[in-house]
């Protein structure tokens, strides 16, 4: 790979990134990818009206409830992150 | 294997309902949701019907809706945020009753993602802008226009985004006619996912954001962003703006952020202001709950606004601003009425309140007045130091009101709905009935209900009559054309006629003209004013003046038959001759000169009535007895001639010509059929070519076992055919296409149209000696529903094999069981507080019961009695067990007495899954099924979510394993135990010594009993995990089942493997043999895979018609009933999936998904052809029909005859 192909292909991958959250790249953590996995879920719970419907009925909750937790609960889905050990 | 889905009953669950004008006329409609379809529904301003007016499948999922109006428009049009990556705005066509998509823009990726808009919609309250936004980061801006014709025109997208927010609620400003502007409720997450601590996390800010788009220079600004109450759920409009006319302003403008316990009037550079949401004073309320509301909708009337807010325990709040201008004084809050919990609450200008439910059936209530006098206490910001801001964060002193029955709102209509089906049973319990019932365990909490589904029309009795003797026919007539209601009854018996007038009273007239010492064989209200009576030997023409004129048989010849029109009599005489009268212009019957002879006994006549604007109707169909059906043109040309002839398999019984609009055949006119009722029950639907009167496209269809005879109705003021054989059935256009529906209803042996001023549309009919008046209020549904209540959310139910009594498990999650809470009430009134047993004893079908914190459970077994539709027995489970898995077995070792095992667990808490101690409550059955003695409970590790009968023993898949249980005299007794499930084992089917366990998200295993080494093996499993919430054996190798994200699939075994592990007498081969893929030692292959669209709840092996052939019905969570068809032959497949592969080009999806996309939506769809598409056929337009039909080398009409024959024989809907 020619250097500026290499330029090229980082630059645009990391639009990419900035583009498309969620996206995964070589140094992604355990905790990022599982953060994007959950997050990518509940998008996708409350997304979808039957997984909603079928949440809510198993909980014994409203569904505008589940709803609102499921998205609440998008903003730090596997706890806080692990320390950095620098 | 090859099949064919099919729905019978699409989803009944509302996910959002919004209100406008769409179809531009002064009344308001309501668009709805379905999840996968868009319904437009009209309420009846003066009865309060709720009448659905289009229904359309879109193939996609629907998660957002929103009207707007350009500005100065009269028309709203719909806007759908979809999975499909577009937006798309519709137009309700009102001429051609359909949904016109104006524009389809793609902006993302399809499917149901975090970054890609469609969650969320606002629109602009003055129709100029548009902002859909995803859950997480984006949200794009549309610019509405007008072009220079007047044509709606959409702009490019202006970007608003915003990287790392997650986004709750957006909503459009209502800032007049200055720049459009949103507000956004978002969270930033970029410092919470930095920091260790957590710290940021707890101080992570909700943010309402305003995003201006600025016209001028076409871009969004983000123009102001504030923290809020970080527990913000919704965001509500407050109206504002300046009307053009003066300076006055419409109100201060800004949003109401409803946040769990309150709710806060915001705005930019304004003092905010807030309220408690009023709590019920319940002694059993969980103090620890927040409250907070789910639906919301604000009304604008002149002058004034008010909102209406849900919590949700389904109170509405009444919220009124104050204010001066611009400036708001005080936000008020109080107590409105309690409906159920909804989705979505629509407001109507007629003074209509639509409640979309979240779960069972929908309600339109009307307002009797708004609240504003009454006792109810009220809260207002001014009463709070700072309006209620003193400080933020802490919350306002608690606000209580006590709910009550309804006060300022009556209910008005209903709208059946099966959300949610939970379990389905499919069987014939009922006497008199030819095809099997779908008992469906549908709802939520208290309001939950086993409902019997029968096929067939709702018919409402308004009369009924004993008569003197049997009658074999009856008409109704009225005495002069213009008439608006029937005047006579006319009843014929063997040796007499009956003549009846309808006033007041019912009551036998004698000086009518008519004879009635002989039996009648036609009525007739003939000309402007005369009446006719055919009888067997002659005519009687009686004129207004009574004077009758009679023109009689020849001697030793009677009339067999006649048939009659405005303007025309045929009869046939027992000589088997025609003859055939015509009225002239003075009122004059005249005879033909000549007479036709038919060669063979005629059996039954039929004309059409007079054509609009015509003399008279051009053919005469004659059925003979040499089975055959012969057109006989009446043209004065070529009178009496034979036109064509068809012939029949048996003589006919009954001949009807009836003029119909069938979309399908014909978009504009009315086609004109020929029906012909057999002597062996069948029917036969033919097409009259108007032009040379030849007969095409005969479909034919078994009504029952007696002869068939045919009777030309009105239905709705369109022309109908009812068909009378031992079922009544129902031939009638409903919303252009033709139905063909049974009469849920005692057998009919004659009817006849019945109009009177209390029942302007109803039918009337003989069925032995009793005369019935009755009508069909419900057109178009298929399925006649009956509900039996129950206590809480059903989970599972199964039947008796000998007593027919169903045995049914109910819980509920975050509910205090019955014991539990009279325990807790008596402990409270013990420590000496005040319990207010008016709200304690509340009906909790209306107001549901009090959320108890999780863990808690409220659960029942119930014993119903299907035929009878009513609960035998309950008994309440206690010490917080709820039941989870039901089972009927018969123990080898009780001389295979039956017993009921019901698998149940304390203090269950959900994710993760735990209990204290799981049980298995073993009954025996006592009173012939009616009670149940509890013989022992034996303790479990786990939850036991699936039991089931097996060789003498039970089945129990308990948590993660799977064991067999044995009885013994204190506790069952565990015999052997296999453990290698990954998740919770959730379903079980058996045959044989095989037992296929359906895993929660490992999809399905195949295991073997081998008894002689009592092991249990698993030797097979699936390649893929699959979250399965069904499962249900095809045959010995197959299983087909459903999961959790809408999919159904089948998977067989390969008949090699299955031969090996059966020969296999000790089942030493698989416990040695190597797992494959880190699993079972062999794979199933998946032969069939579909995507519904909703959640399979239950799924069955089953014939729905008598004689018919096996089909897979499912049921699904949102209230959809399908079935999977196996198609017989190649050709069939061959011929459909060409037909699918054209309609998918027609792109008919409403909201722009691609179909292939949608049916494989999670795997790509294999082997299963979309009926529901294929059908679409009937409504595409005539060109593209006969296009698709060259293609497929056949005619249009080959095509809808052969997707009505797939229908019918697999399903007979």
């Amino acid at each position: 790979m020619s250097s500026e192909l290499r330029y090229t292909a980082n630059t645009q991958l990391e639009h990419l990134h900035a583009r498309y959250t969620g996206t995964g790249h070589a140094d992604l953590t355990k905790y990022e990818w599982l953060t994007h996995q959950h997050r990518d879920t509940l998008a996708s719970i409350v997304g979808h009206p039957p997984l909603i419907s079928y949440l809510a009925i198993a909980d014994g909750e409203a569904i505008g409830r589940v709803k609102f937790e499921m998205t609440e609960r998008m903003l730090q889905p596997c706890g806080p992150p692990p320390p950095k050990d620098e | 294997m090859h099949l064919y889905n099919l729905t019978l009953q699409p989803p009944t669950a509302i996910t959002q309902a919004i209100v406008g004008n769409f179809s531009g006329a002064r009344q308001q409609e309501i668009i709805v949701s379905r999840g996968t379809r868009l319904e437009l529904l009209r309420p009846d301003v003066q009865t309060g019907k709720v009448s659905t007016v289009i229904a359309s499948d879109v193939f996609g999922s629907i998660r957002s809706l929103a009207a707007f109006r350009l500005t100065g428009g009269t028309k709203d049009y719909a806007i759908v945020g979809s999975d499909s990556g577009r937006i798309v705005i519709l137009d309700y066509d009102p001429k051609t009753s359909s949904f016109v998509k104006i524009h389809q823009e793609t902006y993302g990726k399809s499917g149901a993602r975090r970054i890609v808009p469609g969650q969320y919609l606002a629109a602009d309250p003055k129709g100029r802008a548009v902002m859909i936004s995803a859950v997480e980061k984006a949200k794009l801006v549309y610019i509405l226009n007008r072009d220079a014709a007047a044509n709606l025109t959409i702009s490019s997208p202006l970007e608003a985004h915003k990287n790392n927010a997650i986004i709750h609620h957006i909503i459009g400003l209502d800032v007049g006619f200055e720049n459009p502007t949103f507000a956004a409720l978002e969270v930033d997450y970029t410092e919470s996912d930095q920091d260790p601590t957590g710290e940021a996390f707890n101080n992570a800010e909700k943010l309402l954001t305003y995003y201006e788009l600025d016209l001028g220079l076409n871009h969004v600004v983000r123009k102001w962003s504030e923290p809020t109450d970080p527990r913000a759920n919704l965001l509500v409009q407050v109206p504002g703006g300046q009307l053009a006319s003066s300076d006055r302003y419409d109100g201060p403008s800004g949003v109401l952020v409803c946040c769990e316990d309150h709710i806060i009037y915001r705005h930019m550079d304004a003092p905010q202001h807030r309220v408690p949401i009023p709590r019920r004073r319940h002694p059993l309320e969980d103090p620890e709950r927040g409250l907070i509301i789910t639906a919301a909708v604000m009304h604008k009337m002149k002058g004034a606004f008010f909102f209406l807010l849900q919590s949700e325990e389904g109170d509405l709040y009444k919220v009124t601003i104050e204010h001066d201008e611009q400036d708001v004084k005080a936000v008020k809050i109080k107590y409105f009425d309690t409906v159920p919990v909804a989705i979505s609450l629509c407001i109507l200008k007629s003074g209509f309140l639509f409640v979309a439910s979240e779960f069972g059936n929908h309600y339109l209530y009307q307002f009797q007045k708004l609240g504003d006098d009454d006792n109810e206490p009220e809260f207002s910001s001014i009463d709070y130091p700072n309006y209620g801001m003193a400080d933020p964060t802490l919350p306002l002193p608690r606000a209580y009101f006590r709910p009550r029955a309804l006060d300022n709102l009556t209910l008005v209509d209903e709208l059946e709905s099966l959300d949610p089906i939970l379990d389905s049973k499919v069987l014939n319990v009922l006497p008199n009935s030819d095809s099997p019932q779908i008992f469906s365990a549908c709802g939520r909490g208290a309001r939950s209900t086993l409902r019997t589904l029968r096929h067939g029309l709702e018919v409402e009795e308004v009369v009924s009559s004993d008569l003197p003797g049997i009658p074999n026919a009856v008409w109704t007539t009225k005495l002069k054309e213009e008439d608006e209601h029937d005047s006579y009854i006319i009843l014929s018996f063997v040796n007499g006629t009956l003549v009846l007038s309808i006033g007041e009273t019912i009551e036998e007239v004698q000086d009518t003209g008519f004879l009635s010492s002989a039996p009648t064989l036609a009525v007739q209200q003939i000309g402007a004013d005369a009446l006719l009576q055919v009888h067997p030997h002659g005519i009687r023409h009686v004129l207004s003046d009574r004077r009758v004129n009679e023109w009689r048989v020849p001697q030793g010849k009677t009339i067999v038959s006649a048939t009659t029109n405005k303007r025309q009599v045929v009869v046939a005489l027992s000589s088997a001759e025609l003859v055939y009268f015509e009225l002239d212009l003075d009122g004059q019957l005249n005879e033909y000169q000549d007479r036709k002879a038919m060669g063979s006994t005629v059996l039954a006549l039929s004309i059409a009535e007079v054509p609009e604007g015509r003399q008279r109707t051009p053919f005469l169909a004659v059925g003979c007895e040499d089975q055959t059906v012969r057109i006989i043109s009446l043209d004065p040309e070529s009178t009496l001639e034979t036109i064509s002839l068809q012939a029949l398999t048996a003589p006919p019984s009954s001949i009807c010509i009836a003029d119909m609009l069938d979309a399908g055949i014909n978009k504009t006119q009315l086609t004109t059929f020929v029906n012909i009722g057999l002597q062996n029950g069948v029917l036969l639907r033919t097409v009259l070519d108007p032009v040379n009167g030849q007969l095409t496209d005969t479909r034919t269809r078994f009504l029952g076992t007696r002869p068939i005879k045919l009777v030309r109705v009105m239905v709705q003021k369109n022309p109908g055919i009812l068909a009378l054989s031992s079922r009544s059935w129902l031939n009638y256009t409903y919303q252009n296409l033709m139905h063909f529906t049974p009469l849920i209803f005692e057998n009919l042996d004659y009817a006849w149209s019945f109009s009177a001023e209390l029942c302007p549309e109803g039918l009337i009919g003989i069925s032995g000696s009793v005369l019935r008046i009755f009508q069909i209020p419900r057109l178009g549904t298929k399925l006649k529903q009956d509900s039996i209540p129950l206590s809480y959310t059903p989970r599972k139910f199964i039947t008796h094999p000998h007593n027919g009594y169903f045995y049914l498990i109910e819980g509920d999650h975050r509910v205090m069981g019955e014991a539990a809470s009279k325990q807790q009430l008596e402990k409270l009134r013990q420590e000496g507080k005040m319990i207010d047993d008016e709200v304690v004893d509340l009906p909790p079908e209306q107001f549901g019961r009090p959320k108890a914190p999780a863990g808690t459970w409220g659960s029942a077994i119930r014993v119903i009695d299907p035929v009878e539709g009513k609960t035998v027995n309950v008994l309440h489970l206690d010490n917080n067990e709820a039941a989870f898995s039901i089972a009927v077995v018969p123990f080898a070792a009780r001389n295979n007495e039956l017993h009921l095992v019901v698998g149940t667990a304390q203090d269950t808490f959900l994710a993760p899954r735990s209990c204290t101690s799981g049980f298995l409550r073993t009954y025996s059955f006592t009173d012939e099924g009616r009670g149940l003695e509890l013989l022992h409970k034996t303790e479990t590790n786990d939850v036991p979510l699936a039991v089931l009968a097996f060789q003498g023993r039970l089945v129990a898949g308990v948590g993660k394993s799977l064991r067999l249980y044995d009885m013994g005299k204190k506790k069952l007794l565990r015999k052997v135990e296999n453990k290698t499930f990954s998740s919770a084992i959730v379903t079980l089917n058996t045959q044989g010594s095989r037992i296929l366990v359906g895993d929660m998200q490992e999809s399905v295993f195949y295991a073997v009993y081998k008894a002689p080494e009592n092991r249990l093996l698993v030797f097979a499993d699936d390649s893929q995990p699959r979250w399965i919430s069904s499962a249900a054996m095809v045959d010995y190798n197959t299983v087909v089942a459903g999961d959790r994200f809408g999919n159904v699939f089948v998977n067989r075994l390969d008949a090699k493997v299955s031969d090996q592990v059966d020969d296999d007498p000790t089942g030493a081969g698989i416990l040695h043999e190597k797992g494959l893929l880190a699993g079972a030692p062999h794979k199933t292959q998946m032969i069939a895979h579909f995507h519904v669209g909703d959640i399979v709840t239950a799924i069955h092996k089953v014939s729905m018609v008598a004689g018919g052939r096996e089909v897979l019905l499912y049921t699904g969570l949102h209230g959809t009933i399908g079935i999977l068809v196996p198609f017989v032959s190649k050709e069939d497949v061959d011929f459909i999936s060409t037909l699918e592969q054209h309609m998918r080009t027609e792109q008919i999806s409403l909201v722009g998904r691609d179909h292939l996309a949608w049916r494989g939506y999670y795997v790509p769809v294999k082997a299963v052809v979309d009926g529901d598409l294929c059908e679409m056929y009937a409504r595409l337009p005539a060109n593209k029909q006969s296009a698709i039909a060259n293609e497929l080398d056949r005619t249009v009409g080959e095509v809808l005859k052969k997707l009505e024959q797939l229908r019918v024989t697999a399903s007979g809907f």
